[in-house]
């Protein structure tokens, strides 16, 4: 694998500065290059650049469990390990999905 | 992944069992990571489970899932000849056998036995267990489990789930670690129907505690939910009258309960009324789904039972008849005969689209070019956007060129007194085309047939009106309450040729 994949659904991508980890839920437009915390992420299993942090304005974190995108996002993620840095696509950034409180039903 | 993402969070919370013995999230994970390892090591792409519900069942699920193997938990009902036909179907395929089954499938031929406890008890083994050490990656598109149809109206078909119906379904309806550490579910349908797999996808997905009953019996059920202090669970409508019959016998309320969803057949409005009644503290939701689409795709939620019970307009109140509202990541539409979506309050077949659904059988594709997937349920929105089922279409009875379902003729049969169940089904005649007769357990005295045909004709018309009532002592039914329709129009069918 590259060090900055082209992201497809079910690919496992790791943030170059921080904890983060997401996979890709859904793809729009696959050209758009996937951040944390203001650095491209790379394939999973790349471990964090020594010494690197989240850039300024870039540091907004991000929370495991929760998708990221939305309807007009280029990209949905989802956080599957929680990390300091925020996540964009093509340096807009994604927003977090809000959860649609649906009563359990199996 | 998703186990992994609830064992790193909340890994020490128990995941299955009760809270002095059961088992972690943690112990999940690491037990379904052995079990992918051996998994990955044996290469199989199929594999088979066949037994009750127990722990091994979630780790199997995830432990195939993470090895890139379709779980396809097959149905103890079965003779054991349906059992080897099944399983020869899926060859090559491993098999484990779980509690009870010991014995009942042959290896041979493409099938591998495999011993659960084996299986589960290898060296342990991280998520990076591939040949080169690389993380496991497991595409999008590869079956994650075969499931049969229950064939209620046909020979039963092997529908096919991908991961890329199954997350979807888990991550958009499930809120992450949402559920309270006080929160257990009573799971309770059998592993080889689709609620027995999303349960256990959505329930460790929730961190919501799993409490399995092996297999279902009324007083089982109400003596595990008051010890196990259960807060969910889930049943289908023959299991929800049982349990209430039970719950009036022993004077039981279960105050632990909060949270009850029925769903997977058709439920009888006086069952409803009278849980509603029995557990007035419990949030009811009715959910309607297929096993092809991963289970839930509309919902009748505690606020719509509530608002329909109090309402005085009867259109609200004919909501407690319905499944609710398609879930917002599903689309919904009711089609006629040549596929044209028809406006609210006209009948037609129930279509969906979404990425939870599959519509793959592996024998073919049902789903259109553009995704919809023609479900072969009858039903109606209301101008509220509640869907309404009638049935399966196949069911439809066609009397002197006129389409009539036999769901509201059996609703009307089933407000008499005296009727514990009925069946209403077509039967050929020569001057219709197709006659209604129905098949009815008594509650007590069987009552009169006239009497039964004058209840319907005065409360729908007269062309509802079953020209034949024929008494039995139960309907045959599959293990979660779906009547076998096609066996009772055999049986009717074969009565006729008899007599003529």
């Amino acid at each position: 694998m590259s060090e900055h994949p082209v992201p497809s659904a079910g690919v496992r991508l790791a943030s170059a500065v921080c904890s983060t980890e997401v996979v890709v839920v859904r793809v729009a437009d696959p050209t758009v290059v996937i951040e944390c915390g203001g650095a491209p992420m790379r394939a999973a299993g790349t471990p964090p650049t020594p010494g690197a942090a989240p850039a300024p304005g870039r540091d907004g974190g991000s929370l495991i469990g929760k998708r990221y995108g939305g309807a007009d996002a280029p990209v949905e993620l989802l956080c599957v390990k929680p990390g300091a840095g925020t996540l964009t696509a093509g340096g807009h950034v994604l927003e977090l999905r809000s959860a649609k409180a649906l009563p359990a039903s199996d | 992944m998703l186990l992994e993402m609830v064992a790193d969070t909340i890994g020490d919370r128990i995941a299955i069992g009760s809270h002095s013995d059961g088992t972690t999230y943690a112990e999940l994970l690491a037990t379904a990571r052995r079990g992918a390892a051996r998994l990955r090591a044996h290469g199989t792409e199929r594999v088979a489970y066949l037994g009750l519900n127990a722990p091994q069942l979630p780790a199997l699920l995830f432990a195939a899932g993470a090895a890139g193997a379709a779980f396809a938990p097959l149905n103890y009902r079965y003779t054991d000849a349906q059992l080897s036909a099944a399983v020869a179907a899926l060859a090559p395929a491993a098999a484990v056998l779980g509690p009870g089954a010991a014995g009942r499938i042959n290896g041979g031929n493409g099938v591998d036995r495999l011993d659960a406890d084996a299986l589960f008890a290898g060296p342990d083994a991280g998520p990076d267990a591939g040949p080169d050490g690389e993380p496991a990656f497991v595409a999008p598109d590869a079956v994650a489990v075969l499931l049969l149809t229950s064939g209620t109206s046909g020979p039963p078909k092997v529908a096919v789930l991908r991961h890329e119906h199954l997350v979807p379904y888990v991550i958009s309806t499930v809120e992450f670690a949402a559920a309270g550490p006080d929160e257990a579910i009573l799971v309770s349908v059998p592993p080889y129907h689709v609620a027995g797999i999303s349960s256990v996808l959505t329930s460790v997905y929730a961190g919501r505690r799993m409490v399995q009953l092996p297999a279902f019996a009324a007083d089982a059920w109400v003596e595990l939910a008051a010890t196990e202090r259960v807060t969910h669970a889930m049943v289908v409508p023959t299991m929800l009258g049982r349990i209430l019959d039970e719950l009036e016998r022993r004077g039981e309320r279960l105050p632990a309960l909060r949270h009850l969803s029925y769903g997977g057949g058709r439920m009888p409005l006086p069952v409803v009324e009278r849980a509603l009644r029995l557990l007035p503290g419990v949030d009811l939701v009715n959910a309607y789904g297929l096993t092809e689409t991963s289970s839930t795709i509309a919902l009748l939620g505690p606020d719509d039972h509530r608002a329909a019970l109090a309402s005085d307009d009867p259109a609200v109140r004919a909501r407690l008849g319905s499944v609710g509202r398609p879930l917002p990541s599903v689309e919904l539409q009711i089609r006629d005969d040549d596929g044209v979506p028809v406006p609210a309050g006209v009948s037609g077949e129930v279509w969906v689209r979404g990425e939870q659904v599959s519509g793959e059988y592996v024998s073919h594709r049902a789903t259109t070019a553009d995704g919809w997937y023609p479900t072969r349920d009858r039903g109606h929105l209301d101008a509220g956007g509640y869907l309404f089922l009638d049935g399966r279409a196949d069911d439809v009875i066609v009397r002197g060129g006129e389409n009539i379902s036999p769901g509201e003729i059996e609703d009307v049969l089933l407000e008499h007194p005296a009727v514990a169940d009925a069946a209403v089904l077509g039967v050929p005649d020569t001057e219709w085309g197709e006659r209604i007769e129905a098949v009815i357990v008594p509650a007590g005295a069987p009552p009169a047939e006239p009497e039964l045909q004058e209840w319907v004709r005065a409360r729908l018309r007269s062309t509802r009106v079953p020209a034949r009532v024929h008494v039995r002592n139960a309907l045959p039914a599959t293990e979660t309450g779906k009547v076998l329709r096609r066996l009772l129009r055999e049986e009717l069918g074969a009565a006729r040729e008899a007599i003529g």
